[in-house]
């Protein structure tokens, strides 16, 4: 199914997990799916480890330093997540930076991205201008979506231009912050933020990220958005148990789903 | 070509390729950067600190001993003479009055060696400002005294303790608490990160170009140079260097970067040779790294050179041959600090000795006239000169 489809399929919403290729083992990116999915889990976003994520808190920076010390790199990535497209039923994102796709080329990348089985791609360092002048076509030809983000602060212009060239989600970060800040709740604020978002009624669904951690958060952004997407929370979770186990996975995503 | 289109962009490189959640930040700068630098206001204050509080101008130093070496008129520009030791501090006391007039109340910096660091901690001190300034955890135990000099000025000093723990890593926790932290100005200290940052701080050392220009002028009466040689980590005592003569293809602009060991030897810092066209801290110029994208570490004996990225100004000036790059090896950097201390009596920083050592391969005429940017002064790299000086004479 691709992005918009698992959405259609998922009308009460989508529990959405980030992890990181080749974390915690070089070869843990499939199991992690298949017990992801045996937890029932429809959409994952697969993080291409990166030495320089400007986006991203302690977690991720450290999932993507041990992946890149396994020797984790985009070949060895794309053959994992094509099994994982072959094997299983979960829609699957790539989450990266823009010199990722750069230094491979965007078209070898996109193609990279197709024959894999990708549905999209969210690249915060991709700017929606740049985005729309030079990649647009390209992604339509690989027909590849893509998630933009918007924050608390992006103003109303720019959140229609978001949903307009977003393909696959809109991506509501939470907080104007960087990934693995974590409060266990939202704030009025944010409340606030998420019921304008709502009432704009935008065109594309709706993922709450950043921050989240708690089945009371995940049950808030079904209300507001069309699920949330947890990153962080479950990195640690894989870091504790190191192993990664059916258990274990099963185990958090009753935590953060359970009413 | 000395200043980017709208975007943001030289040519092909530059721009801002930010997370959305610096966008407003960076939307800031770009729309009143160029208002507050052109206002009267700033223009005055900062004027005024450049001559009573940094010392300008600086001299443009005829040196006997390079001249009858080398075959040229050869001209020092001297920033080592400035406070703090460095052309560092003409950028941080720019960009804090312009942090002040934005109404900021806490800065944040990057630094390497600490010589930004320890230039935006004096600005910080000097207008009471709230300053952190972010440090890969190497470079703190590298640059141990520079740490405490910061510390003295009322700075806050946090490790940058992911990736590899240097100066790129102290840019990302600094971009990553600007994030957290928007209300905070990021003053960058070279001609660096997304647009409007390249622009802003290279407009803010063209004091340098300026005033070589006028000091050629009223003193030589010649307002320009044949050559202008400057060092580049990020590239920006050399944009500075160059400012006014960019656009004068009379004026030969000579950039050095730092060899290292040597280009092939895997411990470079060489960027435009060994890098490629890429994205770093939101800027699309040439970096080093490996095939998947990933920044790689660069090496330098000098800290301050030691940056994977370059400015995409020079990215730009060097792809379309309008400055000549060469590299300089730790080594001819350091012999070339040591002739200058000798014969001429100023010790000059470890970057600056690298433009300095490219005058060995270089050819002039007897009339030409060669400005060296001196960039920094070397108080701050005694340890590694003492440690060359007694290697040499064992
Ligand atoms: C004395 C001196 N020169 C040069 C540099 C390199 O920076 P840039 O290339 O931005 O001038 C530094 C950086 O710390 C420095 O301290």
């Amino acid at each position: 199914m691709n992005i918009r489809q698992v959405f259609a399929a998922n009308p009460e919403g989508l529990l959405t997990i980030f992890y990181t290729a080749g974390y915690p083992q070089l070869d843990s990116t499939v199991t992690v799916a298949r017990h992801l999915e045996a937890a029932g889990v429809k959409l994952i976003e697969i993080g291409m480890p990166f030495s320089d994520p400007l986006a991203d808190g302690v977690a991720i920076q450290h999932s993507s330093e041990v992946a890149l010390r396994h020797g984790m790199n985009l070949d060895i990535m794309f053959k994992q997540v094509a099994e994982i497209t072959r094997t299983t039923g979960l829609t699957v994102v790539l989450m990266g930076y823009l010199n990722q796709l750069l230094t491979v080329g965007a078209e070898n990348f996109l193609q990279a991205c197709r024959q894999a089985g990708v549905s999209g791609l969210i690249i915060p360092d991709l700017p929606m201008d740049s985005y729309a002048a030079e990649y647009q076509e390209l992604f339509h030809r690989y027909e590849m979506a893509i998630s933009f983000l918007i924050t608390p602060r992006t103003g109303e212009k720019r959140i229609r231009l978001a949903d307009q060239l977003s393909s696959g989600f809109l991506y509501l970060v939470a907080d104007n912050s960087i990934t693995g800040r974590e409060e266990g709740h939202f704030s009025n604020n944010q409340i606030a933020y998420f019921q304008r978002i709502k009432e704009m009624k935008l065109s594309s669904p709706t993922l709450i990220g950043f921050g989240i951690t708690t089945a009371d958060q995940y049950f808030l952004t079904k209300k507001y958005a069309n699920g949330a997407i947890i990153g962080s929370k479950f990195i640690r979770k894989l870091s504790t148990t190191g192993a990664v186990s059916r258990q274990a996975i099963a185990g958090f995503i009753e935590s953060v789903t359970r009413n | 070509m000395k200043n980017p289109d709208k975007n943001g962009f030289y040519g092909e490189f530059g721009g801002a390729f930010i997370p959305e959640m610096l966008y407003p930040n960076v939307a800031e700068l770009q729309d009143n950067y160029l208002a507050i630098l052109h206002s009267d206001t700033f223009r005055e204050e900062y004027r005024k600190l450049l001559r009573n509080y940094v010392g300008r101008p600086s001299p443009l130093y005829e040196s006997p001993w390079l001249s009858a070496r080398y075959g040229a008129r050869i001209f020092l520009k001297r920033e080592d003479l400035n406070h703090t030791g460095a052309h560092k501090i003409n950028n941080a006391i720019g960009q804090i009055l312009l942090a002040r007039a934005l109404g900021k109340q806490q800065i944040i910096a990057e630094t390497g060696a600490g010589q930004h660091g320890v230039a935006t901690a004096t600005a910080a001190a000097l207008m009471s400002m709230d300053c952190k300034v972010f440090m890969g955890e190497i470079d703190m135990a590298r640059q141990a005294p520079n740490v405490e000099r910061m510390q003295m000025l009322g700075a806050e000093v946090l490790p940058a303790t992911s990736g590899s723990k240097t100066l790129k890593d102290a840019t990302n926790e600094a971009i990553r608490y600007w994030i957290n932290n928007p209300g905070s100005y990021y003053l960058i200290g070279s001609v660096v990160g997304p647009h409007p940052y390249p622009d802003l701080v290279t407009r803010l050392q063209a004091v340098i170009s300026e005033e070589i220009s006028t000091q050629l002028e009223n003193n030589f009466g010649q307002a320009k140079p044949d050559y202008v040689i400057a060092c580049i980590g990020g590239g920006s005592n050399a944009a500075g260097a160059y400012y006014h003569f960019i656009d004068d293809s009379e004026v030969q602009l000579i950039a050095v970067e730092a060899g290292g060991q040597g280009i092939a030897s895997g411990k470079s810092a060489a960027t435009s040779q060994l890098g490629r066209m890429g994205i770093i801290h939101g800027s699309k110029t040439l970096l080093m790294q490996d095939d998947y994208g990933q920044i790689t570490e660069p090496y330098s004996i000098s800290a301050g050179l030691d940056y994977p990225g370059i400015g995409p100004l020079h990215a730009h000036l060097i792809k379309t041959g309008r400055s000549q790059v060469y590299s300089i090896t730790d080594e001819e950097a350091l012999a070339a600090g040591m002739v200058l201390s000798t014969h001429e009596g100023i010790l000059p920083a470890l970057e600056s000795a690298h433009a300095l050592a490219v005058l060995e391969y270089t050819r002039f005429k007897p009339e030409d006239i060669v400005v060296i940017n001196l960039s920094g002064r070397g108080d701050k790299d005694l340890q590694t000169y003492l440690q060359y000086h007694k290697n040499k004479h064992k």
